[in-house]
């Protein structure tokens, strides 16, 4: 179906290639995951299927691509419409229309097709993906699963016979994840699509696909079965890595095959507890008071109490629109905040100036991008030192303990999101604020780079501050978090250890505990670490 | 029989273009006089359809704000004619002091004596724009101007689609607006002017352009603007008589409502605009690959709204040939305006809408049947 034929492709002035003499082919009726590290290619990859790479993005592409026997050089993207559906990382950006039903019906009107069938398709399609209630809302208004499972159905009423889709689950929750991956499986089984998908959080997708292509960063792709190029890959999801160390063969891919090998390990682990994390110091760095935020009519936080202490990591989770933004907003005093009071070492932030406030709670907001306007990265790090009145340099050694190695010359734009996400850390780091609030910090980030950025978090707990993450990766918050905060409509509906929380909620757990439960083992490094010195593993 | 399949009508939307066309005959009607009766007839009329037409959407509760500027609009006038108007007329109401002017603003008076029939020529005035803002008003609160985008011909599809853009777009870059601001205060900046302009309009322009791009390839990737393989030269030709014939149509509009302008620019001026654009509608239709979802059809519901609104316009065209006298009611001597038989009809004609047009589609829960509409 899809047939990638010796492709090279370059960057204008780039040295060296995007992708490498890939040759792939995917047959008619496979679902596979494109893996790889942050910049390693994979939406250049998935842009070439229709040619949106490299018309729309310049550059030169060398080798053949081919859909149905169709090629991308003798033909625009357009003429690719009935063949080929692209859902793209934003799916808000991607909207031509307003409402539900005339975005489903937008590509079918393009490509000329009758009203009857236009109709029959747009009524189907919104039964195949479960949004008919939505059918006449605004496109705006819908909360981001709904508007993923929406802009699937704005490229499926078509009838395409491949589906691109780029990291379709990345912004959502995971119970709106398994919405949309169970959407995307229905159209796998039932219609026989092709679909091809590039995917940061391995774990959501690895168990339903059909092949694996893996790009090396390098250039080179590697394809092939899941299970036997997992094995190997350096971007492993926590059931596979656990596999490894219990010495499972083949890895399995699912919580299910990993659950029922797993009984002698399990056994092997009864009477063992996972070593505890760092004592919390306690001191209270932060306190809130029936916090309440509304705009206009709608409540988004509801007479909200907290407590964050010294040397804690928090994990503020919930669905999409429950209310984590807002409360993250509140509690720094840039946000509004309708009634209740925050208490940070004798000062309220939301009374105190911006100045004030910021060497009090430091915010790191969800679009970090926002916060980052100069030309150069010294620029930015002199900017932050001038800011918040600290000696020159401050920030500039903050960032280079945070990621090490970032030339100052660079244009912040063009740093990879995880050195993005450090850049605007040290920025607002250098104020020495006893809180730190980071606001979906894990979008968009790979494995490496949520490891290290676990690891920062961390060393910041044990500096003597109060972090809070909110996010939605429930594989970060079990190797980060001590504690669990989970939201639903503006109020706190669980507090408590990472592990009490986590593991007793079948949406938040993570993939060991799902499959060691009721063992309250939460990462493979917990295990490992029990693991290792006593014996070796069988 | 066949009317018995018509009537009652269900409830449905109504083809936009019918909802303007009524509104346009309405506004045409207006402009024809001074008369406040007829005028506040004519108000009445594009009220009470309003209220029983409309829908729940945004745009349909928007029709309050057009009262309100039709408010203001004769508020204004009436203020301007105290204020600087003053001393045409004989009966005098009341006497404000007058601030005299330097000897070059010789022929502007500030206050002064103010009269009855400067009061009422600007009220009269004011009434007669007013009642024009709400025509146009009411259109608006029918009709969703968005599908009245969707509604337009094929060849002016491409406007169509970068109007749509343009509406979703600048809500869009007012978010941005907001949210990099609110970041730049979590940095505490403290910079002012120019450098603290930079420092949102870098990341705000910037959104914007990635989300343009991300929109472009979405486009590209549903099929949009297959038909780039027509020549070039069709293209063009297709564009310019489309252009010249629509700028040709509203010369003749407004020299049908304007009856100070030469006869040539009147009706003539009309047909040769509306036969230009057909052609180049046509041409241009040829070669559109492209269909419509679910489409306003003109069906007797939109027929005879649009008639009812022309009709009304028409009749008064008439009137003014036939019976002008109690149109623009005199002022000096100052009588009492008097509607004659015609100007009257015409303008009920307008309130058939009311019960004619099929009653709106509700978006929102289920309308109940109220007391009055189940038959006794």
């Amino acid at each position: 179906m899809i047939r990638f034929e010796n492709v090279t492709f370059f960057h204008t002035d780039a040295q060296r290639p995007v992708l490498a003499e890939v040759d792939l082919h995917i047959p008619e009726g496979e679902l596979c995951l494109v893996t790889g590290r942050t910049g390693a290619g994979k939406s250049t990859l998935l842009g070439a299927v229709n040619g949106l790479v490299p018309r729309f993005t310049g550059g030169t592409l060398l080798g053949r691509v081919t859909v149905d026997g169709q090629s991308t050089a003798d033909h625009p993207p357009q003429e690719f419409a009935e063949l080929v559906g692209v859902v793209g990382q934003d799916p808000l950006a991607g909207f031509v229309t307003d409402t539900v039903e005339d975005e489903l019906a937008y590509g079918m009107e393009q490509l000329g097709m009758a009203p009857e069938v236009m109709r029959k398709r747009v009524e189907e399609t919104l039964d195949l993906l479960g949004i008919a209630e939505l059918r006449r809302r605004a496109l705006r208004t819908l909360s981001g699963g709904q508007q993923q499972r929406v802009a699937i159905g704005s490229v499926l009423t078509s009838h395409p016979k491949v589906l691109v889709l780029d990291e379709p689950t990345s912004a959502l929750d995971p119970t709106a994840a398994e919405d949309v991956l169970a959407a995307i499986i229905r159209l796998v089984h039932d219609l026989g699509t092709t679909v091809l998908v590039a995917e940061h959080r391995v774990e959501r997708v690895l168990q339903y696909a059909d092949r694996l292509v893996h790009l090396d960063g390098d250039g080179r792709v590697r394809h092939g079965e899941p299970a036997a190029l997992i094995a190997g890959s350096d971007i492993a999801p926590p059931v596979v890595r656990l596999g490894r160390l219990a010495g499972w063969e083949p890895p399995p891919l699912s919580v299910r095959d990993a659950r029922r090998r797993a009984a002698g390990l399990r056994e092997r682990l009864t009477d063992r507890e996972p070593a505890p994390l760092p004592a919390v110091a306690g001191e209270s760095r932060l306190t809130a008071e029936r916090v309440s935020v509304a705009y206009g009519q709608i409540m988004a936080v509801r007479a909200v109490d907290l407590d964050l202490r010294a040397g804690e990591v928090v994990a503020l989770m919930g669905r999409n629109g429950s209310g984590k933004s807002s409360l993250l907003w509140a509690l720094q005093g840039s946000g509004p905040r309708r009634s209740g009071s925050v208490d940070v070492a004798g000062t309220d932030p939301g009374k105190a100036s911006a100045k004030a406030a910021r060497a009090l709670v430091g915010l790191v907001p969800q679009t970090a991008a926002d916060l980052i306007y100069l030309d150069t990265v010294e620029a930015e790090c002199r900017q932050g030192d001038t800011e918040s009145a600290v000696a020159p340099g401050t920030c500039r050694a903050l960032l280079d303990t945070l990621a090490p190695g970032i030339p100052g010359d660079r244009h912040p734009r063009d740093l990879s999101e995880g050195q993005k996400l450090a850049l605007v850390l040290a920025v607002q780091l250098s104020s020495a604020p006893g809180v730190v609030l980071l606001d979906e910090p894990t979008r968009g980030l790979d494995y490496h780079a949520k490891q290290r950025f676990t690891e920062t978090v961390r060393a910041q707990a044990a500096a003597g501050r109060a972090v809070v993450v909110a996010t939605h990766d429930v594989e970060f918050v079990a190797g980060a978090a001590d504690r669990v905060i989970v939201m639903a409509e503006g109020e706190i509906v669980a507090d408590g250890p990472t592990a009490e929380v986590v593991v007793s909620s079948p949406a938040f757990a993570p993939q060991v505990a799902k499959v060691l439960a009721p063992l309250p083992w939460l990462t493979v490094e917990q295990i490992a670490g029990a693991l290792s010195g006593q014996e070796a593993p069988a | 029989m066949s009317l018995a399949g018509l009537w009652p009508p269900l409830p449905r939307t109504v083809h936009p273009g019918a909802w303007w066309l009524w509104s346009l005959g309405l506004a045409t009607a207006a402009s024809r006089t001074t008369n406040p009766i007829l005028l506040v007839m004519i108000l009445t009329v594009c009220g009470y359809v309003v209220v029983r037409r409309r829908g729940d959407a945004p745009w349909a509760l928007a029709f309050r704000m057009y009262l309100y500027l039709a408010g203001f609009i004769v508020t204004m006038r009436v203020v301007f004619r105290i204020v600087f108007g003053g001393g045409q007329g004989d009966i005098i109401l009341f006497t404000l002091p007058e601030i005299p002017l330097p000897e070059w603003a010789a022929g502007i008076r500030l206050f002064g004596a103010v009269a009855v029939e400067q009061v009422l020529g600007g009220f009269y005035d004011g009434l007669r724009l007013a009642t024009m803002v709400v025509c146009v008003g009411a259109a608006n609160a029918l009709a969703n101007p968005k599908r009245m985008l969707k509604a337009l011909p094929g060849a002016l599809y491409e406007i169509g689609t970068a109007v749509v853009v343009a509406l979703t777009v600048a809500p869009q870059l007012v978010e941005s607006v907001i949210r990099v601001r609110r970041a730049r205060r979590l940095r505490a900046g403290g910079q002012k002017g120019l450098r603290a302009l930079r420092g949102i309009l870098i990341p705000v322009l910037e959104d914007a352009l990635n989300r343009s791009l991300a929109l472009a390839a979405a486009m590209a990737s549903h099929g949009y603007g297959r038909t780039g393989r027509v020549p070039r030269g069709t293209r063009l030709l297709t564009g310019s008589l489309v252009v010249t014939g629509l700028l040709g149509v509203c010369a003749g509009l407004y020299g049908v409502m304007d009856a100070s302008t030469p006869p040539y620019m009147r009706a003539p001026m009309l047909l040769a605009g509306l036969a230009v654009a057909t052609t180049g509608f046509v041409i241009g239709g040829k070669r559109v690959r492209r269909s419509r979802y679910r489409p306003d059809r003109w069906r007797p519901g939109e027929f005879t709204v649009a008639a009812s609104g022309l009709a009304t316009g028409a009749l008064m065209y008439l009137t003014t040939r036939v019976d002008p006298a109690n149109l623009y009611p005199s002022l000096n001597p100052l009588t009492w305006p008097e509607v004659g038989l015609l100007p009257a009809a015409a303008i009920l004609v307008g309130v058939l809408p009311a019960w004619l047009a099929p009653p709106p589609d509700l978006t929102q829960g289920i309308a109940e049947p109220t007391a009055r509409e189940v038959p006794a």
